[in-house]
């Protein structure tokens, strides 16, 4: 197991390379002058070009990658203007904001969207199947935002039973002592019931909101896979064997389809990650996603860089996840040759 | 939960400990009349007005946190909100200065009991230091300080540690309501200094996440992207002792929730919202009320590129004048929130001051006559571009031009730029036609006018506009010491500018607050920043 690991993380060098090169390239190909955008109201060509050259733009481009390497090599991934915060402050800040979102989202997504799969997989044209494509499809349908702001409209808004939508606490609070960057797991750690309670109350809507776009995907493929390894022999022959009906689903079925649903609540969770912008946006998330837009949106390319190269390294630790995932359900799958 | 913990942070800063473990309820109502609560789009990048790529929330710590020599009186407005008047100025850190009969200098004698925030007196070398920490940063602050002739750091003498001298090359009119705008703010130099490396002479770095200042609020705490806490400064000299204790400025990117957090009483006051949302709220009855403030010295224009073809012709440029819808304009675009800048009863106008209407109205038969004096009956292809930062108005504002200019034989196609590239996009002045704004801080027609229609062709000039006489008319007004006089170079300054018409002014933008009705004290600032240090709750 551990020369897998070894050996992907080797695999992945090359990979992260290559997106080094590639972001540096794309951010300095994209339309737009940072110079001009930082110069401020009142500049003048003389202005833009002082900024320029205290940005280092002003170098030649290969001067200005081989800074930038040197940065990264010493764990720089540089300043970000539109903050004014280090780079890598600013995503370790904000990751985990997200993170504790994403994770939440989709445990929640999960407890809805798997039973639902089953119990629609198992009772193909029933009520519950409908129920299942109804919730499936009105969850993929439904744009991000619209949900959230719906979600805040009557539950806030209106009921006022939800708290105030205004990021990861209430201006009351202030946050836990930084240990893990998870509000709920700091606030637990500082011994803090009460913290833990008001941050666990700013997640819910967000979080609700998260998990009805993402179960679509997973309710779906849990019941295709669960159709299909239901109409296989070796169910035929654990039902013939008079296995309970539990034990044949739960022991035999389920866990041979939970490969293709762990592939895609993988590829759900990093798309979630990135994406998660809207929900950002709606609910004052100081998240990654909203980060990296705003840094796009205003030519500032090092949270860019950096946002992209920490996704990048997300991803293949992800992947690697899944695929260890992959062995300790299927022993017979070996990806260690 | 909530209170308890609330009182206490209160009772910290209060030093009120004790009290607050008795009378929990009085204090807590108390606390929560002491504290406003302010949500906006996004917040500072920087605690820096200096700093390279300081965005305007920024401008708003430099007015809370830190203090200048002086500042701007007030006045009412006739509508009955209050404004900074622009031509008072007041003492702040200095409590009286003096100007040279010739005008070529003035020695401000600082306060002797200011401190900073950590308690060091301020001085003369903290006040010489900042200025040529302003000229020295480059970028922005210098260009500001240039505005007012503020050249050299020669010009700034410290006499002895309670008086400071700045000396100028000439009498000019703006040098001394600049050094009340934000940018010239007074730093703490021994606590900066201790703070700087050889290669950052001017703590740059330190300053960015940092406060040295000695203004009515210090910066308790700051999280990017998420809130800016100020609490008050009860040491603060430069001016009556802010009411508020304690500013929770929060960043809230969606305008709905904004509007929802505010009618439902959880935030006290923000600033931006889409104009349609003030509109709806003024008109509502709920607990909400908005002030709304024409912005001096600003205003929204359709800008020609007078260096080609066709619009290098006067004519063409008046019947587009003549084309334009400007009150679907204004009802579609604006929600009729702004003043109208067109109708007037001809292009020479009555009184010195800017901005005003210019004599153009929508009158098709009279822009399809010039389009055939022009020889352009047939019309023409061009681009109306806009930007997509400010799409809310942009967007509808080119629909709405490229119809009407359809009537004049006129085919507008639409260029969206996004945010990022408009700077870099007007810096090339490539584009044929455009829909901007322009604001300016110092509230002189002169000084708009410099830099909108002056032939050294600043950004600003969107057109490339070069007219001599024009030339000749804004340098002698900026520093024309006869009234008279004065008032006719701008005068006909303006009529050129109207006749020539190189761009067309439409709508002069208000500024809007929406605030809970208990918020007092509002008042308007140029750099339409929230100024705390007046506000207070009923």
């Amino acid at each position: 197991m551990l020369r897998l690991i070894g050996r992907r993380l080797l695999a992945a060098i090359p990979n992260v390379i290559g997106i080094v090169v590639v972001t540096f390239i794309l951010t300095r190909a994209l339309p737009g002058d940072p110079a001009a955008f930082y110069a401020g109201p009142a500049a003048t060509q003389e202005a833009v070009e002082q900024v320029r050259a205290k940005l280092g733009l002003d170098q030649p481009l290969w001067k200005q990658f081989v800074d930038y390497v040197g940065d990264l090599a010493r764990g720089d991934l540089g300043l970000s203007i539109s903050t004014g915060q280090q780079v890598l402050d600013e995503i370790l800040r904000r990751l985990p904001a997200s993170l504790e979102l994403t994770l939440l989202g989709l445990v929640v997504a999960c407890a809805i969207a798997l039973p639902l799969g089953i119990l629609a997989s198992t009772r193909p044209g029933s009520w519950i199947d409908h129920a299942c494509r109804l919730v499936t499809t009105l969850g993929v349908s439904l744009p991000i935002f619209f949900t959230g702001l719906l979600l805040a409209y009557v539950f806030y808004y209106l009921l006022g039973i939800a708290p105030p939508p205004v990021g990861r606490l209430d201006s009351m609070y202030s946050p836990p002592p930084h240990f893990t960057g998870f509000y709920l797991v700091d606030s637990l750690v500082a011994g803090d019931v009460g913290l833990f309670l008001a941050a666990g109350k700013q997640m819910i809507l967000p979080v609700l909101t998260l998990a009805i776009f993402v179960l679509a995907p997973i309710a779906r493929m849990t019941r295709a896979a669960m159709l299909g390894v239901l109409s296989s022999d070796f169910v035929r022959t654990a039902r013939a064997s008079g296995l309970s009906s539990s034990t044949v689903l739960y022991r035999y079925a389920f866990r041979n389809a939970m490969l293709p649903v762990v592939t895609t609540m993988g590829m759900v969770f990093s798309f979630m990650l990135g994406s998660n912008v809207v929900i950002e946006k709606v609910f004052a998330w100081p998240g990654i996603g909203s980060f990296a837009v705003d840094a796009l949106v205003q030519s500032d390319y090092a949270p860019v860089q950096g946002f992209v190269l920490v996704m990048a390294m997300l991803f293949v630790a992800i992947n690697l996840m899944i695929d260890i995932l992959y062995t300790a359900i299927d022993p017979r799958v070996s990806i260690d040759d | 939960m909530n209170r308890r913990r609330f009182i206490k942070s209160v009772a910290a800063t209060g030093g009120a400990t004790s009290i607050a473990a008795s009378a929990p309820s009085a204090l807590a109502q108390d606390a929560k009349r002491e504290t406003l609560v302010v949500a906006n789009e996004f917040g500072p990048n920087s605690l820096d007005i200096h700093g390279v790529g300081a965005n305007r929330p920024a401008y708003g710590v430099a007015v809370n946190a830190y203090d200048r020599l002086m500042t701007f009186g007030r006045k009412k407005l006739p509508d009955g909100t209050m404004s900074y008047d622009y031509n008072k100025l007041e003492p702040e850190l200095a409590e009286s200065w003096q100007v040279a009969k010739d005008g070529q200098s003035v020695t401000f004698r600082l306060r002797r009991n200011a401190t900073f925030h950590d308690g060091t007196k301020v001085t003369a070398k903290d006040v010489k230091w900042s200025y040529d920490r302003a000229l020295g940063m480059g970028g922005f602050p210098q260009f500001q300080m240039r505005a007012g002739s503020l050249n050299d750091a020669k010009q700034f003498i410290v006499v002895d540690d309670q008086t400071f001298r700045v000396e100028l090359d000439r009498r000019d009119k703006m040098a001394m309501p600049n050094m009340a705008v934000p940018v010239p703010s007074i730093y703490n130099s021994a606590l900066a200094q201790k703070n700087a490396t050889d290669k950052d002479p001017w703590a740059a770095t330190w300053l960015r996440n940092n406060t040295a200042g000695g203004g009515a609020f210090r910066v308790e705490a700051w999280r990017p992207g998420q809130e800016l806490i100020y609490t008050r400064f009860d040491n603060w000299k430069s001016g009556p002792l802010p009411r508020l204790r304690r500013i929770v400025q929060r960043e809230i990117p969606s305008a709905g929730n904004r509007r929802a957090l505010l009618s439902r009483g959880d935030i006290d006051m923000t600033y931006e919202l889409p104009p349609k949302d003030f509109l709806e709220m003024a008109k509502e009855a709920g607990p909400v009320r908005v002030v709304s403030t024409p912005i001096e010295n600003a205003l929204f224009y359709i800008g020609m590129n007078t260096t080609r073809p066709p619009f290098n012709n006067s004519l063409v440029r008046q019947a587009i004048a003549f084309a334009l819808p400007y009150d679907r304009m204004n009802d579609i675009g604006f929600w009729g929130r702004g003043n109208k800048m067109w109708g007037a009863k001809s292009n020479t106008p009555a009184k010195a001051e800017w901005p005003v209407p210019h004599g153009y109205n929508t009158n098709v038969p009279r822009a399809l006559e010039l389009m055939k004096q022009a020889g352009m009956a047939d019309g023409f292809e061009t681009t109306l571009s806009f930007d997509l930062g400010g799409a809310t108005v942009g967007e509808p504002i080119s629909i709405l031009v490229q119809e009407a200019l359809a009537r004049i034989n006129i085919k507008v196609g639409i260029n969206k730029v996004p945010g990022a590239n408009w700077r870099a996009a007007l810096l090339k002045k490539d584009m044929p036609l455009i829909f901007n704004r322009f604001g300016g801080w110092l509230n002189f027609p002169e000084y708009f006018f410099y830099w909108c229609y002056h032939g050294q062709n600043a950004v600003f000039n969107t057109m490339s506009y070069q007219n001599p006489n024009m030339d000749k008319l804004i340098e002698a007004a900026r520093f024309e010491t006869d009234p008279k006089r004065y008032d006719a170079q701008v005068k006909g300054f303006i009529e050129i500018a109207f006749n020539e018409v190189p761009r067309i002014p439409v709508i002069q933008p208000a500024f809007d607050v929406a605030m809970q009705k208990n918020v007092q004290g509002y008042m308007y600032w140029f750099h339409v920043q929230p100024d705390y240090r007046t506000l207070f709750k009923a």
